[in-house]
């Protein structure tokens, strides 16, 4: 009998999605390990937030009411300690951006293995065995956990979320923080930039990546673009590289798009990059790769040289 | 000063390959520097340029062949490196967060650093997590996903923005010594010139082994298995288009007429 603490997540007054995401997965593990699901959510509007996350499936929720806003060092504190009070298995996180700046903390303080970026987990067997992708989305590998205990962050978006009401029991955790081991402070926070197009808005979107390989080449999809009454957008090399400004990337650092139509021209479809497009009606991809992770989404496809059939395809149009 | 970066070799995969157990044929499989920390050498290398008496050391976990690459980070300009690699080390399939640290942990005690900087993730396995593990067990302070960086040596903060999600960043003060996770899109990683590449042939590699360490060989076992690996089934249902060039673009055109997206 194994409990599972998760752990919610809020940014700037808002629950993320990704809380209740995290719910269904603890749910799922803990009845596959025969314990009870915990829940956590540390700082911010704790009670009123605790009342949202009491979904069908939750146990019991911890809420520790330290702070505004997130705090890594604070988090690790009070995940330590609450996670040796109710003496919870696994500990549960999402893979986020900030789970990614607090579960290994807690891992190493826990004396615990960490596994990230989970996309499936089985503890129905004699240990606990989690499914995550390598080599870009190319590789699925199982792994198999020698330990009972773990810390283990879930991908967004790879479970649905809970739904249903709950009768969860509430109650505060006062966790005891050392003020003086907190020693980062956060300050505000700052949008990216808005700049000339907002790319979320457009109904077709021609968006190009790494495969287009020298910034030279840009000129053959903003042919495209512009042919097509198009809007122009990228993946994240492409911004890295200043090639186009930050405005146009796309993804989850970027914008969320949902447009009729997305064209990805040599874009592998990377999940952080999918987490951005993944709701447009009509997906097309161009890819040398017939076994690129775009194609698992596209409508329609093209498993051939961009340099080939761009100039082909603006010809059409010209 | 004394900056360190860790750096790791990764493997590429070629568009076709094949799985031999829990391994990809090493035929498939081109090594390069990871690409996030290529983001750190370049930020570790201007933290250097701006600080007096700053130097760069670069760490790397890795076998013989990854020399290649941690000359890379010397050609670019870090000023010498070290390369942790041991026997015990060859067998092991899954080299864990914990193992990891361990390990990048012996050299921190070595080395006395005041800034780590590491990679977001490996492009191979993307734990993502070796940089705040060893945060926690060196008592640094941490960032992770770093996409600005200010350094104050005077005031030993670090002022920093992590990219969240959405396109928000937040404005984060981090007091040093700090292990700060960098993303990519941070700076503009230069090339090597011949110049830096004629020099990195001449700064030091040091080898150490568990034993140079303190460490042995229970420091480097995983709590994880790598039990199987797997091309994912494709969850394709695109129509493709067949044909050359012309023919295919003549698809889609066609496409875009019908769905009124062009004339
Ligand atoms: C915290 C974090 C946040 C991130 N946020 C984002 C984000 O917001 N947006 C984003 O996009 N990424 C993001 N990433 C990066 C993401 O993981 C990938 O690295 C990135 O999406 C890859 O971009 P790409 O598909 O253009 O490049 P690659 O993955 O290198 O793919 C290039 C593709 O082009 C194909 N190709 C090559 N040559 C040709 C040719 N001649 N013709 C046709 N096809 C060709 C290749 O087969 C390949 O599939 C993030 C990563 C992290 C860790």
């Amino acid at each position: 009998m194994t409990d599972v603490l998760a752990v919610a997540e809020h940014r700037r007054g808002d629950l993320r999605d990704v809380s209740f995401e995290v719910i269904t997965a603890g749910r799922e593990l803990a009845d596959e390990a025969g314990g009870d699901l915990h829940l956590a959510v540390v700082g911010g509007d704790v009670d009123g937030f605790a009342e949202r996350l009491n979904r069908e499936g939750v146990d019991r929720i911890h809420t520790v009411d330290e702070g505004e806003e997130f705090n890594h060092d604070v988090y690790a504190q009070a995940l330590t300690q609450l996670c040796d009070e109710v003496d919870a298995g696994y500990v549960l996180t999402p893979n986020s951006v900030n789970g990614l700046d607090y579960a290994p903390a807690v891992s190493n303080a826990l004396g615990l293995p960490i596994v990230t970026d989970v996309i499936e987990l089985d503890a129905g067997g004699d240990g606990l065995v989690a499914t995550r992708e390598m080599y870009g989305s190319k590789v699925e590998t199982t792994t198999e956990l020698d330990a009972d205990r773990a810390v283990i962050t879930v991908r967004g978006a790879e479970w649905p979320p809970t739904e249903g009401s709950g009768d969860a029991e509430v109650s505060a955790f006062d966790a005891d923080i050392d003020e003086s081991a907190v020693r980062s402070t956060v300050t505000g926070f700052q949008e990216a930039g808005g700049g000339d197009v907002d790319i979320s808005e457009a109904d077709v979107l021609v968006s190009v990546g790494r495969g287009i390989e020298e910034e030279e080449n840009i000129g053959l999809v903003r042919d495209l673009a512009n042919a097509l009454d198009a809007t122009l957008s990228a993946s994240r090399p492409i911004v890295d590289n200043d090639w186009l400004p930050k405005n146009r990337q796309v993804g989850q650092s970027g914008k969320v798009v949902t447009p009729d139509v997305y064209i990805a021209i040599g874009i592998s479809g990377a999940v952080q990059h999918v987490a951005g497009m993944k709701g447009s009606d009509t997906i097309v991809a161009i890819n040398t790769d017939p076994n690129a992770p775009i194609f698992d989404l596209a409508d329609y496809g093209i498993v051939d040289d961009l340099f080939d059939v761009m100039p082909a395809l603006i010809e059409e149009f010209e | 000063m004394k900056v360190l970066v860790t750096v790791k070799e990764v493997a590429e995969v070629e568009d076709d390959f094949e799985i031999e157990g829990t391994e990809i044929g090493p035929q498939y499989l081109n090594y390069d520097l990871n690409e996030w920390d290529d983001y750190a050498v370049e930020e570790g290398v201007q933290v250097g340029e701006n600080v007096d008496d700053a130097e760069v050391v670069a760490v790397t976990i890795g076998p013989e062949r990854s020399e290649e690459t941690i000359r890379m980070a010397l050609a670019k300009g870090a000023d010498r490196a070290v390369r942790v690699w041991d026997e015990a080390l060859e067998d092991v399939d899954l080299l864990d967060v914990g193992a990891k640290v361990r390990l990048l942990e012996a050299v921190v005690e070595e080395e006395d650093p005041d800034l780590v900087l590491s990679g977001v993730q490996a492009g191979d396995d993307a734990f993502g997590a070796t940089g705040v593990a060893l945060a926690d067990a060196i008592d640094f302070e941490w960032a992770a996903v770093v996409n600005h960086l200010g350094l104050d040596v005077d005031e030993g903060v670090a002022h920093v923005h992590r990219e969240l999600e959405g396109g928000v960043d937040e404005v984060t003060d981090v007091e040093t010594p700090a292990v700060l996770t960098i993303q990519t899109g941070i700076n503009e990683p230069r090339y090597a010139s011949l110049r830096g590449i004629r020099q990195a042939q001449s700064k030091e590699i040091a080898p150490k082994d568990l034993s140079d360490l303190g460490l042995s060989a229970e420091d480097i076992e995983s709590d994880l298995r790598l039990t199987d690996m797997y091309e994912p089934e494709t969850e394709s249902d695109a129509t493709y288009f067949e044909g050359g060039p012309e023919e295919t673009a003549g698809q889609l055109a066609d496409l875009l007429r019908d769905t009124g997206v062009a004339e």
